[in-house]
């Protein structure tokens, strides 16, 4: 491959980053908005909070994405630019995901913790941000690094509307070379760094909010792998002809 | 805001050819990802690094990166290999694959959660290796499996429009090309928007009913 070709390729990069970084952001505060108000007292709230979660989740990314290019403009006269365009497609298709995953865990944080909130006082405000956030975020990690790179994944749907991210410079390099293989693994190893890249951001930040509140992840996670150890072990001599 | 019935009505017989094709890559790509997924579960339990490690690392590979991306790889770098499969069928590959990457973890979880005591017990009984697989762990780990298999045939059928960007007329390339044809963009997009949503709340529901029947 030529300079000028790899030029391409890393302008492709810079824009699907810098559309995981902004759909991320919408999402996260999608996420929270939606999953915070799904566990609202009052019932309307909840319901309403509940259908945004059942129709975003129930359509599929692209077809949001086709829906946010082609339907907005014409329908409500709302032309945007289409980084913008993207990053609310995405960024309201995934949040949507992202919200069962607050909720989820907002739900496990033991009831004791709430009541003792309500017994010193705390208006619910106070609660939600000094009990209950501060444990639940945590726990959180792990499932929202799962949902930022299916994200990452997803940003490469734009390139179907002809924005100019990492899969469509793919093929614009593969039109100029014809070696298909190629570039598409170079292309699908940058996308597997930028994954990679991602789970190590998103464990050590795990580690340091469950420093915080005085957990640590290692001991788990030592625990975790031991377990799977002894039960691999004891599938291993079974499946010895699998 | 102008919203045109017509429309809606003509593009409805578009709409059920496209239902169709989309029902069609679903159920087949199911089938692969649920058959492929069982076969990576089985092989990241050999006992030899060797088979293991390439496994582990190729569906790692292929779960952290674009089913997009992979979609294009499959149809433009098979034919050079000498493999001409129709899109469809590219398609369908493409979706067994990715999700297939998933399904393996959903049956490692499944096996893994069979008590050790089925394990010891097969071996008292001097069952072989295949009768212990088919007899004891599977039955048990099916009914573990089952709900989160169906999760991700819904997540499969949310990826099938992507088949549109290799000329397979699904549902989303039905819309797009009934738009093209008829300058209107509005109803054929929100149509099908409506039937995804539809069509995966009756899947979750059905979901529901059968792991309410399988945890009995």
């Amino acid at each position: 491959m030529t300079t000028g070709l790899w030029e391409l390729v890393l302008k492709g990069v810079w824009t699907t980053v810098q559309l995981l970084v902004l759909s991320a952001l919408l999402a996260a505060a999608v996420s929270f908005v939606v999953g915070i108000a799904r566990t609202h007292r009052l019932r309307t709230v909840r319901f309403v909070a509940g259908f945004y979660t059942e129709v975003f989740r129930g359509t599929s990314a692209l077809v949001m994405i086709f829906w946010v290019f082609f339907v907005l403009p014409i329908a409500f006269g709302w032309q945007l630019v289409p980084m913008w365009a993207g990053t609310l497609a995405l960024g309201l298709t995934y949040g949507a995901y992202g919200s069962e995953i607050v909720r989820g865990a907002l739900n496990a944080v033991d009831a004791a913790q709430k009541e003792g909130g309500i017994a010193l006082g705390f208006t619910p405000w106070q609660r939600l941000r000094l009990i209950l956030l501060p444990q639940a975020v945590p726990e959180m990690i792990p499932s929202f690094c799962n949902l930022v790179i299916e994200l990452l994944k997803g940003t490469a749907l734009v390139s179907v509307m002809g924005m100019g991210d990492l899969a469509f410079s793919a093929n614009l390099v593969r039109l100029a070379l014809q070696e298909s293989a190629e570039v598409y693994t170079y292309v699908l190893l940058i996308y597997f760094v930028i994954a990679f890249v991602i789970t190590r951001l998103m464990r050590a930040l795990e580690k340091r909010l469950k420093a915080g509140i005085g957990r640590d992840p290692g001991t788990e996670r030592t625990a975790r792998a031991a377990k799977r150890a002894q039960t691999t072990g004891v599938g291993a001599a079974g499946g010895g002809a699998a | 805001m102008t919203w045109d019935w017509n429309a809606v009505g003509d593009f409805m017989p578009h709409f059920w050819d496209g239902l169709l094709v989309t029902l069609q890559a679903l159920a087949l790509g199911s089938l692969l990802s649920f058959s492929l997924g069982l076969v990576w579960a089985l092989l990241m339990r050999t006992p030899t690094r060797w088979v293991r490690w390439p496994v582990g690392v190729v569906t790692e590979f292929v779960r952290n990166t674009p089913l997009l991306v992979q979609l294009f790889f499959l149809f433009y770098v098979l034919p050079e290999w000498g493999l001409a499969f129709s899109a469809l069928t590219t398609g369908i590959i493409a979706i067994g694959l990715h999700y297939s990457t998933y399904t393996m973890q959903v049956y490692r979880a499944g096996i893994e959660a069979v008590p050790v005591g089925q394990w010891e017990a097969a071996t008292a009984l001097s069952l072989s290796v295949r009768r212990t697989w088919t007899a004891v762990i599977l039955p048990q780990a099916v009914r573990r499996v089952v709900p989160p298999l169906g999760n991700y045939a819904i997540s499969m059928l949310k990826d099938t429009p992507i088949l549109m960007t290799i000329t397979v007329l699904e549902m989303l390339g039905r819309a797009r090309l009934f738009s093209q044809q008829h300058f209107q963009f509005t109803e054929p997009v929100t149509v099908i928007g409506v039937a995804f949503i539809v069509i995966s709340f009756l899947a979750s529901l059905l979901l529901r009913t059968l792991e309410r029947r399988l945890v009995r």
